[in-house]
């Protein structure tokens, strides 16, 4: 018996190119937001001349006769309470926060998927140690933890806030990889390789790991802005970065009190949060579907 | 005759996918009249679901309906959600293929059906609604009605929970029942009860049913009149008997052809080398933990052996453990007692090493084959997977390997940079067969390989599977719950029964000449293509 009862559904020439840079390249928003990622790593690079192409190279410039000035003039985004310029603290603020939100979230990223696919894949008693230990640190109230923590601290730096944010927030991200790695891991394919004698190490790293890395990546993504609000947080309540710094947190939580009276303060550093944040979105997104083949043209 | 009850004329349904309309179904013309059962049959994609979905009202947006479906008289084309509303459950209801996941699990059986009748019988006091909710449970045959009320889907097995959407959709009084594949997820011994309540529900209340299947048994069974579909289109509408005897359409002759029967075609038992057995199952049991910490066994104390060359059958209805004893053999389920010795090697005793030299020589052909291959991989690269990590194959030669394996599933060499989801059911499995006999297997397990697939489909896979049998000469495992496919392939034949076996042997002697009761207790609940063999069957009552 031939197959013609069965219609052929599959197209008989397979697509000219189906590379994941080809299907990357043809999408617009691939293109934009990697050029504002661009431009905010090089802002992070270089924040001095930057800030000088606005004639204010100096974020700690200050002159209290300038206090709260509207945007224009020599201070494009205007300036804050204490007369300095907040373009130039915005463009000096990027390199910390955007140092504080990758590293965070990356480490928050290894630790989950360790422990969650270790959790995940083996279950039994290992599932029940790494459960344990996600509640133990979900109970625990993040802000009392961090201040806890940071007070204990001798010296404190954006390197120090990260692993003190990323030690209270992996749990979340371990749970979803757990859970994630559970469904693929009883899906056919995986016991097929089991079945077919492949070691786990090849098993996890081919199959289970790529396939459950969808759901896990969009919230690590959206998690970046999450971490860089929250240090400023801790900032604000005086056990995050100290004083001299300059972070995006800390225009934020100082403008807060004064929205109503001089929106500007708060307005210019969360532009800048939020097409970080955006930007890291929906390419985390683009990846994710131009990483399944199903997504590509 | 009487003016139909449901009516469907010149029916078209376009879907638009990204822009581009894509046909389902086309120039559709049916009638439904009052105590009929009017069967709609074909394979995947041919648009019978889509058509008894348009009836109700419930497709998706981007559908595009035209033509008339007179539901009484009234056009529905084009109605409103209202409209629609005063439809659905009243005068046409509908019955869903998978029980288990149609009722709410929070709530008890009792309460769901009274919502219904809440929603639909105004002017029914709370005792009166009660009354009439053990009065439907008592039409579909639920023992204990009274008490069944109070039941949680949980407690209800998958036919009680089928029975209890049968209740519910009967409610009010129906014209017309659409039955979606109500069956097709249900063990033969169950699908031949629920056959049963419909057509004494159908004598007594006279409600017109509207049955989707893909099953020539149950229309065999059921139906009065047969539409052929295929590929959106009507290729013959005609009563059930010169469906069977006399097809007209080329389309409906390939299928009949390709439904396997029990004892047609005699065909020779492989002459098989006596040696030492490939595989050798002996006391085996296996338990599983469940939620609460207690064991249950889902395999007790079962021993089989397969020959170099021969094909063994695994039958039993769902729950008798015979996927577990394949599981058991590729070390995916927790073995508690007894020996699994595959060419010599007990794997629960062999270190991991040897387990793994043995595994390279098992192949394992999964039921869904859309499960079975990684949807990130090419298929080159699934099929290639075990030489490559077994025999450390790379580049060119892999490439030739496995294109050669393509060759011999009958898919394109060419083929191989293509992803599992531009495939059909059939192509998929495929290439998971290319896959299992990539290392030249001394067994292949084999789980119920074709009963996701399509009829026409299953013929081609099983032919598949026969050649490459021949070719190779592996010892088979084959799991089925299909008793007809089994004939077609096997050997020898097990039947399985609540974890043990009930029968062992020579595959004709078992299916013709069965000794025990569930093994013809099987045979018998299996509808057979043939209406007047069905309508003869029908008056014995199941043995046992």
């Amino acid at each position: 018996m031939s197959e013609q009862l069965a219609p052929q559904q599959a197209p008989l020439v397979a697509p000219a190119d189906r590379s994941m840079w080809a299907t990357l390249r043809a999408r617009p928003l691939f293109w934009i937001c990697s050029v504002a990622l661009a431009i905010l790593a090089a802002i992070a690079i270089l924040p001095g001349p930057i800030a000088g192409m606005f004639g204010q190279p100096d974020p700690r410039a200050c002159d209290l006769s300038q206090s709260a000035l509207e945007p224009g003039g020599a201070h494009v985004f205007g300036t804050d309470l204490q007369g300095c310029d907040i373009f130039a603290n915005v463009i000096y603020g990027t390199q910390t926060s955007l140092f504080i939100g990758l590293l965070t979230t990356i480490l928050c990223l290894a630790i989950a998927m360790v422990l969650g696919t270790i959790a995940g894949y083996y279950g039994g008693f290992a599932d029940r140690v790494v459960a344990r230990l996600t509640d133990v640190f979900l109970g625990f109230p993040f802000l009392l933890g961090a201040i806890v923590v940071l007070n204990g601290l001798g010296t404190r730096s954006a390197v120090t806030v990260s692993l003190v944010i990323a030690f209270f927030s992996w749990p979340t991200l371990a749970r979803l990889v757990r859970s994630s790695v559970r469904t693929v891991r009883s899906t056919e394919y995986v016991q097929a390789a089991q079945a077919m004698g492949l070691r786990d190490r090849r098993i996890l790293l081919d199959h289970v790991i790529p396939n459950s890395l969808g759901p896990v990546l969009a919230i690590a993504t959206t998690m970046v802005g999450s971490v860089i609000v929250a240090e400023s947080t801790l900032t604000f309540l005086g056990v995050g970065l100290r004083a001299p710094s300059i972070s995006w947190g800390l225009q934020l939580s100082t403008a807060q009190s004064y929205f109503q009276s001089e929106p500007h303060l708060l307005v210019f550093p969360s532009i800048f949060l939020t097409v970080t944040v955006l930007s890291l979105i929906t390419l985390g997104d683009i990846l994710r579907d131009a990483l399944d083949p199903k997504g590509r043209s | 005759m009487t003016t139909p009850v449901l009516s469907v004329r010149d029916l078209a349904i376009d879907f638009s996918v990204g822009g581009e309309r894509v046909p389902a179904v086309h120039a559709v013309d049916f009638d439904l009249h009052a105590g009929e059962v009017l069967a709609i049959v074909g394979e995947s994609g041919s648009g019978k679901s889509v058509t008894s979905l348009a009836v109700l009202g419930l497709l998706p947006d981007n559908a595009t309906v035209t033509g008339r479906i007179l539901v009484d008289g009234t056009n529905v084309v084009g109605a409103s959600e209202r409209d629609f509303a005063a439809i659905r459950g009243r005068k046409v209801s509908m019955i869903f293929q998978d029980p288990s996941n149609a009722l709410d699990p929070v709530f008890t059986v009792g309460y769901q059906i009274i919502e219904m009748l809440k929603r639909h019988g105004q002017g029914m006091s709370g005792a009166e609604r009660r009354a009439r909710a053990v009065e439907l449970l008592r039409m579909v045959e639920l023992p204990d009605p009274e008490d069944r009320l109070g039941y949680y889907p949980h407690q209800l097995s998958g036919g009680q929970a089928q029975r209890v959407m049968i209740a519910m959709a009967l409610a009010c009084d129906p014209e017309v029942l659409i039955a979606d594949e109500p069956t097709t997820a249900l063990d033969v011994t169950v699908q031949r009860e629920i056959l049963d309540v419909l057509r004494r529900l159908q004598a007594r209340t006279n409600a017109a049913i509207l049955l989707i299947t893909h099953d020539m048994g149950v229309v065999a069974d059921l139906a009065d009149r047969v539409v052929v579909m295929r590929a959106g289109r009507i290729e013959e509408t005609a009563d059930v008997r010169s469906i069977f005897t006399a097809p007209r359409a080329e389309y409906t002759r390939a299928l009949l052809a390709a439904v396997p029967r029990i004892g047609t075609g005699d065909r020779g038992t492989a002459a098989l080398a006596e040696e030492r057995p490939v595989l050798e199952v002996e006391g085996l049991v296996v338990e599983y933990r469940n939620r609460r910490g207690r064991h249950v066994r889902a395999v007790d104390g079962v021993s089989l052996h397969i020959r170099a060359g021969e094909m063994l059958a695994l039958v039993g209805e769902s729950g008798s453990g015979k996927s577990t004893i394949g599981k058991s053999v590729l070390g995916l389920a927790p073995v508690a007692e007894g020996r699994v010795v595959v060419v010599g090697v007990d794997l629960r005793r062999a270190s991991r090493s040897e387990a793994r030299a043995v595994k390279k020589r098992i192949g394992v052909v999964f039921q869904n084959p859309t499960a079975a291959l990684d949807p990130r991989r090419t298929i080159g690269q699934s099929i290639g997977e075990p030489l490559r990590v077994h025999l450390g194959l790379r580049g060119t030669e892999l490439a030739g390997r496995v294109s050669g394996l393509l060759e011999a599933v009958e898919l394109p060499s060419a083929w191989s940079s293509r992803y599992p989801h531009e495939l059909s059911g059939g192509q998929r499995q495929r290439v998971a067969i290319a896959r299992a006999v990539a290392l030249d297997p001394l067994l292949l397990i084999a789980d119920e390989p074709t009963s996701a697939l399509d009829v026409s489909v299953q013929a081609t896979v099983l032919d598949l599977l026969r050649r490459l049998q021949q070719q190779f000469r592996f010892a088979c495992l084959f799991i089925s719950h299909d008793l007809a496919v089994v004939d077609a392939l096997c050997d020898r034949v097990v039947v399985l029964h609540r974890g043990g076996i009930v029968e062992e042997g020579e595959r004709r002697r078992v299916l013709t000449a069965p000794e025990h009761d569930y093994t013809r207790r099987l045979l018998a609940a299996a509808p057979v293509p043939d209406p007047d063999e069905q309508a003869r069957r029908r008056g014995e009552p199941l043995a046992g």
